[in-house]
């Protein structure tokens, strides 16, 4: 085990970001076109990394798997984008904004990065703006804000109910605009299959056309990945189906160490699964809880109809155990409740994995039109998805799979531990710590993408001597090969189990072991499992079809053999910490009233997990946490 | 529920196609049509077929990556949805449809279901934005903006991209598509300082990709999953018509 240097600046916590943009080396304009950056992935952070680092004037060469640009997963986020402007007059700042964060992510995060995410948040609002980002304006014609995800005051701008998918038209249109000025070139229908390490720097990648099915080679000076998460993992969850973690693996297995991958975060409000046939599970923004109230029946079992259901017999058990917070207690909080109501049988729905969230208080004393106003796209997707009207039943909620805050690792300027290799947006590991906060995503993918990189990126490259390496170096041969290697390896098992039975089996397994609440004894299950899931796997898949062409279900099979050896290196994380922490919560950690217990004596570090092969235990790398400005103590939301 | 499905397979860009019949077993009602999908295909993948290629991501109606014609209506036949977001109660049971994919010639088909519409991204990267590098931004309150003028803006821009207008329109046009975006940042006080060139030059692109002309048949609107309104082509004509005088072209 070696220590990490996570090169945080010195100097006071106000104090670092602007010293360390003193002091990083610069790239002088007319040399920045000598300079190739890779970007894979063009949501919120490769985006909006793209275009900066387009506007000034390096050559970029943008990747998505998407057949546009403008279809990465960030563009689902409903809720909208925290930034510490106190336009409200509430007593927000970015101390205020800092010290939330920290708190929410349950002392697991680094300060320094999470303070100059909370001064860089006032920012990105300024550009977004500027960039037409229809953001909700109050009749004056001032910026609009709600409180959100547990914060107490109003720090969250929003675009109804589509505050991703304009933010990343956003940024989508500025990296278009640096298309046609001719800076970034866009490869869409590309998806990253290695990273090509040359001389122990980052030097291009290898992808695949996923339509001719052609392999590519591409070098750079630089390779930022900004892939999002791994929630697919599990299957069903919240992120679009296409979202993988191959790229991220891909990167880990030729060097770069994988933090914290058991903080998976379980988003308390999504519409319940309903049968076997289900492909992906749908959030419903949690500003719904800014209205709706949570509850089960006090009996157990209890079946009928929620209207008939008398008030003295309803549990709003947020409100009961959590006064202070009530229906606005953050995620992580929120859906092991939800968890622990079902688990005592008092679960609604046909499953009795459900619980009520009622607007039929909101309606009374609000009306129809205010709640139609506010939430109205949200209540007709749900009446969409479920055939029923939220305006007359309570919703019925369970908590799924949404954001993962584990990641790659990265230092400071957001590298990892291979030179050259960056990592942004929710695909590293950094500012969140154990538990995302509400409306937090957008702003860290943005503030990575528009306005920390174009500064780390010209440190790295300024101070760094490059020689001159083509795609016909002996390290890009080899990277092509093996990927091809791994393609016909695919192709050649022609066994009877289609890639989605298997991936839906892993889900089932790291749901049911490696999810909500965690055990010693279940994580050791879901360690024996993967691997045999994992040998199944190469002994019965079927590909039908052919290499050299579109072929969704190769792609598919390539993504889900990546997770079979991913999902080891979840559940061994999550065995490992025996403490609870935000989105982690063992079972044998908790306090006398069932909330998590962390153990900051022997776990406040980042675990950086070091690749040493397949089926192989990694080696564990800590990178000691030290909270210099806001003392740990145990959450309280009461 | 048992569905008849006539699907258009077509192997790659410059191969023919035909329409295939498959039947849907066992479809509950609560799937949505994508999902009854991925059932045919994994009985097509476990029998070693090559599966129907068709294209989604979100699955929530929000990233505008699916898309195809169910008997001939885009996106099926549910307003205001896309087909990732239809669900197979909106059908009866022994029901055949069949499925094509997106037809203009601006959007190729790939294989099957799948069409290339980077030709949208093109009409954006000719003029669908504001010039702003990043860095050069004033505070976000010092620009005023009316309650009705953002609403009216996001009315626009909640645009997806999908292409289902320009498969709706017999003269395969993406008027509603760049309009969309024209309005939107015409609306705004941001968007004043490029308005007369961006129109131009996005309209100028369009025209270039090989979509047709609007003829205001209103098809676009109503299979539109966002509800996108053709007040939009018409501000978009507008706006042309005053570039052109401004420009003296």
């Amino acid at each position: 085990m070696t220590a990490l240097d996570a090169k945080i600046p010195s100097g006071s916590l106000a104090e670092k970001w602007d010293r360390h943009k003193f002091e990083s080396k610069l790239v002088n304009p007319a040399n920045r076109r000598k300079y190739t950056v890779i970007i894979v992935g063009t949501g919120l952070a490769g985006a909006s990394a793209a275009s900066s680092l387009g506007e000034l004037g390096y050559n970029v060469k943008s990747f998505c798997i998407h057949d546009s640009p403008r279809r990465a997963h960030s563009i689902a986020a409903q809720g909208g984008i925290n930034a510490a402007k106190n336009y409200q007059n509430d007593g927000d700042s970015i101390q205020r904004l800092f010290y939330d964060t920290v708190k929410g992510g349950d002392y697991r995060s680094r300060e320094a990065n999470v303070f100059r995410l909370a001064q860089l948040s006032v920012n990105i609002i300024d550009q977004c703006v500027a960039q037409g980002v229809p953001f909700a304006r109050e009749y004056g014609g001032l910026l609009d804000n709600r409180s959100f995800g547990g914060a107490q005051v109003s720090r969250t701008f929003y675009a109804r109910g589509q505050t991703g998918q304009q933010l990343l038209l956003g940024a989508y249109q500025s990296m278009m605009r640096q298309v046609e000025k001719g800076t970034v070139t866009a490869y869409p229908n590309r998806e990253m299959l290695d990273v090509v390490v040359a001389n122990g720097q980052a030097r291009g990648i290898i992808c695949r056309n996923l339509i001719t099915g052609a392999l590519e080679r591409h070098a750079a000076h630089a390779v930022l990945l900004c892939t999002g998460g791994y929630g697919t993992a599990y299957y069903l969850s919240t992120n679009a189906v296409n979202s993988n973690v191959t790229a991220a693996w891909r990167a880990h297995k030729r060097g770069a160490f994988f933090a914290n991958p058991c903080y998976t975060q379980i988003h308390p409000t999504c519409i319940p699964v309903s049968g076997t046939h289900q492909s992906k599970l749908t959030l419903m923004s949690e500003s719904l809880r800014n209205d709706g109230r949570v509850w089960v029946p006090k009996q157990q079992e209890d079946k009928r109809a929620p209207q008939t259901i008398p008030e003295a017999e309803r549990d709003y058990y947020l409100e009961r155990k959590y006064p202070s917070f009530g229906n606005l207690v953050p995620r992580d909080v929120a859906s092991r409740n939800a968890k622990s109501v079902c688990d005592e049988g008092r679960g609604v729905g046909e499953s009795g994995l459900a619980v009520y969230l009622d607007f039929a208080d909101a309606i009374k004393r609000l009306g129809p039109d205010v709640i139609r106003a506010r939430y109205g796209n949200l209540f007709d997707m749900y009446r969409k998805i479920t055939d029923e009207d939220p305006y007359q039943v309570p919703m019925r909620i369970y908590p799924a799979i949404h954001y993962t805050m584990g990641g790659l690792w990265v230092d400071y300027n957001l590298m990892s531990t291979i030179p050259g290799l960056h990592v942004l947006g929710e695909a590293n590991f950094s500012d969140h710590g154990a538990n995302r906060l509400g409306a937090s995503a957008l702003m860290q993918g943005l503030a990575d993408g528009y306005f920390v990189i174009p500064y780390t990126l010209a440190n790295y490259l300024g101070g760094t001597l490059f020689q001159g390496i083509t795609t016909e170096h002996e390290a890009f041969k080899e990277a092509e090969s093996s990927v091809q290697q791994r393609i016909d390896m695919l192709l050649r098992v022609k066994g009877k189990e289609t890639p989605r039975q298997l991936h839906r089996r892993l889900g089932q397994l790291l749901w049911d072991h490696v999810g909500m609440a965690r055990n010693a004894a279940g994580l050791h299950h879901a360690l024996a499992e993967i691997p045999r899931l994992r040998d199944e796997f190469w002994q019965n898949l079927s590909v039908p079809g052919e290499p050299n062409n579109l072929n969704k279900n190769l792609e598919y099979a390539g993504r889900v053999a990546d997770y079979l050896e991913f999902a080891e290196t979840l559940a061994l994380d999550a065995l490992h910490r025996t403490e609870s922490c935000g989105g982690h919560f063992r079972e044998e950690s908790q306090t006398p009233d069932g909330e998590a217990l962390r153990d900051d004596a022997n776990f406040s570090y980042a675990a950086a997990w070091e690749f040493k092969g397949v089926g192989a235990k990694p080696e564990l790398h800590k990178e000691a946490l030290h909270f210099e400005y806001v003392k740990p103590s145990q959450r309280s939301y009461k | 529920m048992r569905i008849n499905l006539r699907v258009w397979r077509q192997a790659g860009p410059d191969k023919p196609g035909k329409l295939i019949d498959y039947k849907a077993e066992d479809v509950s009602p609560d799937m949505s049509f994508l999902e009854m999908l991925d059932v045919v295909n994994e009985g097509l993948i476990r029998k070693g077929d090559d599966p129907i290629a068709f294209d989604s991501d979100c699955r929530e109606g929000i990233c505008g990556t699916c898309g195809f014609l169910i008997d001939g209506l885009a996106h099926g036949p549910m307003r205001a949805s896309t087909v990732c977001q239809l669900h197979m109660r909106s059908f009866k049971d022994g029901d055949t449809l069949t499925l094509e994919p997106w037809r203009a010639r601006a959007f190729p088909i790939i294989k099957d279901l799948v069409v290339d519409r980077s030709a949208f991204d093109r009409i954006i990267q000719a003029g669908g934005y504001t010039s702003i590098n990043v860095g050069g931004a004033r505070d976000a309150n010092a620009i005023l903006i009316p309650r009705p003028t953002i609403e009216q803006a996001m009315d626009s821009a909640a645009c997806i991209g999908c292409g289902a207008c320009v498969a709706a329109c017999k003269n395969a046009s993406a008027a509603l598509f760049t309009s969309a975006k024209i309005s939107h940042l015409a609306l705004l006080p941001q968007g004043q300082v490029e308005r007369t060139a961006r129109v131009v030059d996005m309209v100028d692109r369009h025209d270039a990709e090989g979509f047709g002309s609007c003829s205001n048949e209103g098809e676009c609107e109503a299979v539109c999953p966002k509800e996108i309104s053709i007040t939009n082509i018409a501000r978009m004509n507008r706006e042309f018509v005053r570039a052109t005088l401004l420009r003296g072209r």
